[in-house]
């Protein structure tokens, strides 16, 4: 009963894309995620995506993920909720547990899609209730609508900056300012400009020095940095701010990855430690594979097409079907990849993706 | 504070059931099923826990229950993510201090 042909960890746009490709060419497939809800973080989406019709190109986050969990319905994947993994063992063994109970699951093989965690900053007063990630002041407005505050400062000019602060001014919240280290804005032009043209300022060359309150955040001090990125002494100043988002880049959940043994190395521009693939998803174990911003931070499109790939992958690997037929699918989702890391963000990425993959790692099998 | 009842993106918010839990002994209402912290926000509460050594205020951090920052007392249990448990009727949710208060650590 509980034996599966693919395990997914992770039920956001990677796992999801893994399982539906894996249970459409007959793997018998369970997928798990620690939330009461599937869909990661697509459901906090609420702009319209870019790229290509293929990758739903104007279509909200929360509708592709709405599809997406109606496709794996109706292809009978087992979908376990509330379910954190714990443990992945040899024999393919995944343990977790629901509540207080504990569950043991078997998988041929297993595909980790366990994504990112934001990043950090810290500076004297990070820690005060107020100073919250971009992410979590996403969640409570486009998923829970609730404010967590009123007149918000954010920092970072990323794509998650910009939208997040965007979608507060949407939910009638203040923002103040973007504040980014950087000289130049770091996310995409159309961004940048619907940001601006709702009356939010970008101070570039500008960081956080520090967050003042007595017990929760009330003041935001921030300074101008020079070409080096050292604060100039003297250019201080003060906004009155009750939310200070923090959105400054992502890093990949690699617990679980490590946890099985794969081999991680070390990549700045796709977030940090991960576990090293190949071309085709497959880590150094060969019974476990990864999609998504585990297998380096990009976003939601990327991560659904990479979990597609690892899901053929998964098929392919188990010889469920003529291994040509699945191969021609693969190259379709690789070159619609190659086409999603275009453009002067995406070639880095491009870049990053094929040093990794012409990595030599060696394959071990310990699970 | 209160919930977005008109968003551009989102349109009205549904009709939904509201509850009645016990924040440090004050009745706040929630809508069932959101996470407690977003309860919490909506009533304008923003410190949950305060730390062991220095008893400093934490609330909210990252949202997704990964960074553990809002822990609190729910229901006699110490540390329970309040961005990632659903909020239900009745229950009792305190302010933690240090690890809580079946904790043994020193």
């Amino acid at each position: 009963m509980n034996k599966f042909d693919v395990i997914v960890i992770g039920g956001g746009p990677a796992g999801l894309g893994a399982a539906v490709e894996a249970a459409r060419l007959g793997a018998r497939t369970l997928l798990l995620d620690e939330n009461s809800r599937p869909g990661g973080q697509l459901f906090k989406q609420i702009h319209k995506f870019f790229g290509s019709k293929e990758h739903y190109a104007g279509t909200r986050g929360f509708d592709i993920g709405e599809n997406l969990l109606k496709e794996a319905a109706s292809l009978n994947v087992v979908l376990k909720l509330d379910t954190r993994v714990w443990g992945v063992f040899p024999g393919g063994i995944v343990t977790a547990y629901c509540g207080e109970k504990g569950l043991k699951f078997e998988g041929k093989t297993i595909i980790l899609a366990t994504g990112a965690s934001e990043n950090v900053l810290s500076f004297p007063g990070s820690t005060l209730p107020g100073v919250i990630t971009a992410g979590a002041a996403q969640t409570m407005v486009n998923l829970h609508r609730v404010l967590p505050g009123k007149k918000f400062v954010v920092v970072g000019s990323g794509n998650v900056g910009l939208i997040v602060s965007y979608q507060l001014k949407q939910a009638g919240a203040e923002v103040l300012a973007i504040v980014e280290a950087l000289p130049q804005i770091s996310g995409y032009a159309v961004h940048a400009a619907k940001v601006k043209r709702a009356g939010v300022r970008i101070l570039l060359s500008h960081t956080v020095k520090e967050a003042i309150g007595e017990k929760i955040l009330e003041q935001v001090i921030l300074c101008k940095l020079d070409s080096n990125m050292k604060p100039i002494a003297g250019t201080e100043f003060t906004l009155d701010a009750d939310t200070l988002c923090l959105a400054v880049g992502l890093n990949p959940r690699v617990e679980l990855a490590a946890l099985c043994g794969c081999h991680l190395i070390y990549s700045p521009v796709l977030g940090g430690m991960m576990p090293w693939h190949d071309e085709n998803m497959c880590t150094s174990q060969s019974r476990i594979l990864v999609a998504g911003d585990l297998a380096g931070v990009e976003e939601a499109s990327t991560a659904l097409d990479e979990g597609r790939l690892a899901g053929l992958s998964a098929v392919q690997k188990l010889g469920l079907r003529n291994f040509k037929e699945v191969d021609d699918e693969m190259q379709k989702i690789k070159d619609r990849l190659t086409k999603l890391r275009q453009g002067p963000f995406g070639e880095k990425r491009q870049l990053a993706k094929q040093g990794i993959i012409s990595m030599k790692i060696p394959k071990e099998s310990c699970l | 504070m209160a919930h977005i009842e008109e968003h551009p993106i989102l349109g009205t918010m549904e009709k939904k059931k509201y509850v009645t839990v016990k924040v440090d002994g004050r009745e706040i209402q929630g809508i069932e099923g959101e996470p407690i912290a977003a309860a919490l926000l909506a009533n304008g509460i923003k410190i949950f826990r305060f730390t062991h050594k220095f008893n400093e205020p934490r609330g909210l951090f990252c949202g997704i229950g990964q960074c553990t920052d809002c822990v609190m007392e729910v229901d006699g249990v110490p540390n329970v993510r309040t961005c990632v448990t659903p909020i239900r009727e009745g229950m009792e949710i305190k302010t933690q201090h240090g690890f809580g208060k079946e904790s043994t650590y020193e």
